[in-house]
């Protein structure tokens, strides 16, 4: 059962815990499931055999005793169950301090990722995409823009809605390097479906160059393909909504693009991120996820050609 | 029995609301320019279209200047007096070529299906849309703390 | 001989045999057509709402798939949702309990009859309603449960959803209407003698499940009406920013979406009784033990709605309490079992068609009951929720905990409605097919919730890999609706042309089964007396009935509620066509008022007058009322006669 989003193959602390529990609640299920059905089934042979219904005193007072046992049984088995699961909550649910802050912010349909800092330079803003690193505590605080949404990374986590003039927040660790899946498990209207985001776990040292590199502004131009299709992206619709740190494009209504080639997918995951998605998303987002708040566009090839070199660029 | 049930079901078919209908997939059109051959608007009395041209008004900065209708730089939208005109046709025209005073224009920077949701919004705030397809309050007003 | 005569066959049947014709249908106050019409626009919303299943398993067979776009099928799961819990599963109880308690109590009819009437076309009027708008490109499509602010002003144009938020008015109005009605039936109208522990437990879980309806439907009334009111004239209810608090509208639905559920249970539990008492030949064991437990049942179950908040990020310490509750809830669910597995154990079994359907009960409900004990705990939950898990359970519970008993009864009391026995061959094979191909269907979505596919999504990559799983729960689909389709066709065929049936072929026990089939519309010629936990098994030969009640007016028999000692008699009104009216009016009101709010205003002024019809009084012979409300006598016969 591995899996890129998968509960049953935890990648950190909470989720190894949450899958321990499951596995708790699995078999004592499973045990009284088996148990139950055994006595139904016996009681289904013993019935099918009688002549008569058995209903004297004795045998009233032997099926209360039987009755009795199973509740007693039952409750204990549940009492058992519920002091696990409270154990395991609170274990999941508190942290000392988180070396690392994150904060991811729903919007139909993208997620906006943000690694704060108290110098205004040193903030990250991407899209879509997390890196954190493992063995360490990460808090992770989630808010929303418009609808209910909600997080969750399986491999590492439950999830946590994202609910409108709230701020939640939960702890993560991952304890092995990976790339995982997330997605939004809250009807958030018509494309929840393909509201996902890629969550990448690597070695503290290869986070830390990760984290260095999205500090920096976009890199310029080398090509004169590349410098025509800033233009291009400049003067296009193109900057009412998106920003690339580094030059005129400011706008917060869409994904960051700063370093939009450095990201494994496009459109909240739903595409891989290469050439030719890259060029179909822009022209007709919409057909790709319709209902999309992104337009289609209008650019002719050598335009087209232009942004896209530009963009892919943008490491 | 069956003949009639076909009709009755072809009725409910054809008469299903315009105003309900949502134009996921707008065609890709030009960028907005001044427009000579649709004085109509294709999402007039359009409930999805209006919710849309709510929030690309509030998205575009509309509301720097006209406010959430009463105006302030900007003449209010929410009156009577239209200083160009409220036909559809006249209001696509006042955002994609802009006006005197300050009305920029906004042709050639963004979609035309986008311009006539803004359009059939901004007729709404003066109530010249079907009442059913508006709705009375936007929740854009969220902050996020 | 008291002096009064054996009661006259010919005029009791004279003054209640029903109106004919088409003004006759809209006049009908008799509980026995009224319960199965529930039962029949139910099963038809119940074919509406499967096909929408089968179009969305049809679209999830394969990833990526094209057959249907996000809108149609975001409205198609809503739609099913919608449909299955308002429209299917809480009528289709009510309509059961409509037709039988009157019978199993002993009495003529149900305590308002107008009022019943009433409901129904309320029920019938907010189906129809919702299915027009979906008709006409307005279906709802903010999920069953449409939280806001998804389902708010700013994110739901149009008048989709202020279509659910009125149906649920219309429907729960009718909830409450039958639930006012069983109560009083129950407690006021049983036969002498049948005290409060002699009472059938279908009819105590239809009293449990009346007393949940009356406190649970208000809060979803509360969350839909301000819903409404946020969508028509822009009040901030849940409008975070202005100082309403999007968290409330879940806590007002969970507050009745989880009692919902108990409501949708509850009757099935006493379906099972009755049915395993009939064909083990005894009375299910531990009488008191299973009454205790349906009560603390539905009083628990207003204990645990944060289960379906888990995520929403409260407080740690207050969701453990309903971690805790949800737990305990499973506890006298349990004991229930536990005792009918004690009366199969000791009871002479005899399998047909509707013991299978219980059987069936047994197998697959114990799974979503556990299911239901794994996502009780809160961590568990924080993965699962929102998941295909969650699909899963609640198809279990409802399916297994509902649907299957519920087939089960229709097999059962199928010879009490129409007088003719079913083919048994057909109905086994559509349990067979039933039991096979939901557990093809359903079981696999329990993995596809935990390797990570959420619910309420129109597609999935291929990347993915729940292909497979999907495929198969696709598959399974198949049996299901063949199963269905049989079920059905096994009823219309049957109902020509089965066997006849005579008063009580399964030899049950209930009084139900003490008349003809289908019961005449007085129900009994007699008013029956009971004498021991077994109306029937314990009736002496010269069982004593009722005599002296009019035979030229609709009468009951009121009795004391604890001992049902003899209290009064109670004229209770005929045909009459005022129900149909004051529907109408009501729909005028809820229909119009999505649109413009005045018709509400209208609407109610036009009901205003139509209930002046309702309650304007009859001239009466007050002195003939007043001579003979207390007279009556408990008659020792000969054969009851029929």
């Amino acid at each position: 059962m591995t899996g890129i989003q998968s509960a049953l193959d935890p990648a950190g602390v909470q989720a190894a815990q949450i899958h321990n529990l499951w596995h708790l609640f699995l078999w004592v299920c499973a045990a009284v499931y088996v148990v139950t059905v055994a006595f139904f089934l016996l009681a289904l042979i013993k019935g099918r055999r009688r002549v008569e219904p058995v209903v004297d005193a004795a045998s009233e007072r032997r099926m209360t005793i039987a009755v009795g046992t199973g509740a007693g049984v039952t409750i204990v088995a549940l009492l058992g169950l519920l002091t696990a699961s409270v154990a395991t909550g609170h274990a999941i649910g508190t942290f000392g301090n988180a070396k690392l802050e994150i904060q991811v912010t729903g919007h139909q349909w993208w997620w906006e990722v943000t690694y704060p800092h108290a110098e205004a330079d040193k903030i990250i803003r991407t899209a879509n995409e997390i890196h954190i690193p493992t063995g360490t505590p990460i808090l992770v605080r989630v808010a929303t823009r418009d609808v209910i949404h909600s997080l969750w990374m399986p491999n590492l986590h439950g999830k946590r809605d994202l609910i409108p003039g709230r701020v939640n927040k939960f702890w993560i660790e991952a304890d092995r390097p990976g790339v995982f899946r997330g997605q939004c498990a809250e009807y958030c209207g018509m494309q929840h479906a393909n509201m996902a985001l890629v969550v990448v776990a690597e070695s503290p040292a290869d986070f830390d160059r990760w984290e260095q590199h999205q500090r920096t502004p976009a890199p310029d131009p080398k090509t004169a393909e590349q410098l025509r299709g800033r233009q291009a992206f400049l003067s296009l619709p193109c900057v009412n909504c998106h920003a690339i740190t580094g030059t005129d494009a400011y706008a917060t209504l869409g994904p960051d693009l700063t370093h939009l080639a450095t990201r494994t997918t496009l459109a909240a995951g739903t595409l891989i991120n290469n050439k030719g998605n890259l060029s179909g998303w822009i022209l007709n987002a919409p057909a790709i996820k319709p209902g999309n708040q992104m337009p289609a566009n209008v650019l002719d090839a050598q335009q087209l050609n232009d942004v896209v070199a530009y963009l892919e660029s943008l490491r | 029995m069956s003949r009639k049930l076909l009709l009755l079901s072809a009725i409910c078919y054809l008469l299903s609301c315009g105003r309900e209908q949502r134009d996921l997939t707008p065609p890709i059109s030009a960028y907005a320019r001044v427009v000579k051959a649709s004085p109509n608007n294709p999402y007039e009395g359009n409930a999805y279209a209006l919710s849309q041209g709510q929030k690309l008004f509030e998205q575009y900065n509309c509301s720097g200047c006209h406010f959430h209708g009463g105006g302030g730089i900007g003449p209010a939208l929410m009156d009577d007096e239209w200083i160009y005109g409220s036909t559809p046709a006249k209001v696509y025209a006042s955002i994609a070529e802009g006006r005197p005073n300050g009305m920029p224009s906004f042709g050639g920077r963004i979609p035309a299906d986008q311009v006539w949701k803004l359009v059939v919004y901004v007729r709404s705030l003066s109530n010249l849309e079907p009442p059913a397809a508006i709705s009375p309050r936007s929740d854009e007003m969220e902050a996020k703390r | 001989m008291s002096e009064y005569a054996l009661t006259d066959e010919r005029e009791l049947h004279a003054t209640w045999k029903p109106a004919t014709g088409l003004l006759g249908w809209l006049s009908e106050t008799g509980h026995k057509p009224i319960g199965l019409r529930y039962i029949v626009t139910a099963m038809c919303f119940f074919g509406a709402a499967g096909l929408e299943a089968a179009l969305m398993r049809l679209q999830l067979s394969r990833p990526n798939n094209t057959l249907l776009g996000p809108d149609t099928y975001n409205q198609l799961f809503t739609m099913h949702g919608t449909t299955m819990m308002f429209l299917f599963a809480v009528p289709v109880m009510e309509g059961m309990a409509i037709y039988l308690v009157p019978l199993m109590v002993g009495t003529r009819n149900v305590a308002f009859p107008r009022l019943n009437a009433y409901g129904y076309f309320v029920y019938l009027f907010g189906g129809i309603f919702i299915y027009t708008m979906f008709a006409l490109g307005a279906g709802a499509d903010a999920g069953w449960f449409a939280y806001v602010p998804l389902s708010g002003p700013g994110f739901s144009p149009g008048k989709r959803v202020d279509t659910w938020s009125q149906m649920i008015t219309f429907t729960e109005l009718s909830a409450l209407v039958v639930a006012i009605e069983i109560t009083v039936t129950a407690f006021k109208q049983r036969a002498p003698g049948m005290s409060l522990n002699r009472i059938p437990l279908f009819v105590w879980s239809m009293i449990v499940t009346s007393f949940m309806i009356l406190f649970a439907m208000p809060s979803v009334m509360l969350g839909s009406g301000f819903l409404a009111l946020d969508r028509l004239v822009a009040t901030h209810f849940f409008n975070q920013s202005e100082g309403g608090d999007t968290i409330l509208y879940q806590h007002l639905f969970w507050f009745f979406g989880h009692p919902e559920v108990y409501i949708i249970f509850i009757p099935a539990l006493g379906f099972i009784s009755m049915i395993l008492s009939a064909f083990t030949g005894r009375k299910v064991f531990g009488y008191p033990v299973m009454v205790s437990s349906l009560v603390f049942t539905g009083f628990m179950a207003f204990g645990l709605w944060v289960h379906h908040m888990f995520a929403t990020g409260l407080p740690q310490l207050g969701e453990s309490f309903f971690t805790a509750a949800s737990i305990v809830i499973s506890i006298p669910t349990g004991v229930q079992i536990f005792c009918w597995i004690a009366t199969l154990w000791t009871g002479r079994l005899v399998i047909r068609t509707p013991l299978l359907y219980v059987l069936g009960f047994f197998i697959v409900f114990i799974i979503g009951g556990l299911s239901g004990v794994m996502i009780a705990s809160v961590p568990l939950d924080l993965q699962l929720h929102d998941t295909f898990f969650i699909v899963a359970h609640l198809h279990y519970v409802l399916i297994g905990g509902a649907v299957f008993p519920l087939f089960g009864a229709f097999h059962f009391w199928f010879p009490k409605w129409t007088g003719r026995m079913f083919s048994e061959r057909m109905g086994r094979l559509s349990f067979w097919l039933l039991l096979i191909g939901f557990n093809v269907t359903f079981f696999p979505m329990h993995l596809l919730g935990l390797m990570g596919m959420p619910r309420r999504v129109y597609t999935y990559g291929a990347q993915m890999g729940w292909t497979a799983l999907n495929q198969l729960a696709s598959a399974g689909a198949v049996f299901i609706v063949a199963s269905i389709v049989i079920m059905l066709t096994n009823f219309f065929v049957s109902r020509r042309s089965g066997e006849p049936a005579g008063n009580n072929p399964w030899n049950a026990d209930s009084l139900e089964w003490s008349t003809a089939s289908p019961p005449p519309p007085y129900n009994f010629l007699h008013i029956p007396v009971v004498s021991g936990a077994n109306a029937l098994w314990d009736a002496a030969p010269d069982q004593p009935f009722v005599t002296g009640m009019r035979t030229h007016r609709r009468e009951v028999l009121v009795t004391k509620t604890l001992d049902a000692e003899p209290d009064h008699r109670e004229e209770i009104p005929g045909a009459t066509i005022v129900p149909f009216f004051l529907a109408l009016t009501t729909t005028v009101a809820l229909w119009g008022a999505i649109f413009f709010a005045w018709w509400f205003t209208v609407g109610t002024l036009l009901s205003v007058i139509v209930l002046l019809f309702w309650f304007w009084p009859k001239r009466e012979d007050v002195e003939e009322h007043l001579e003979n409300e207390r007279k009556f006598t408990l008659e020792r016969g000969g054969e009851v006669p029929t």
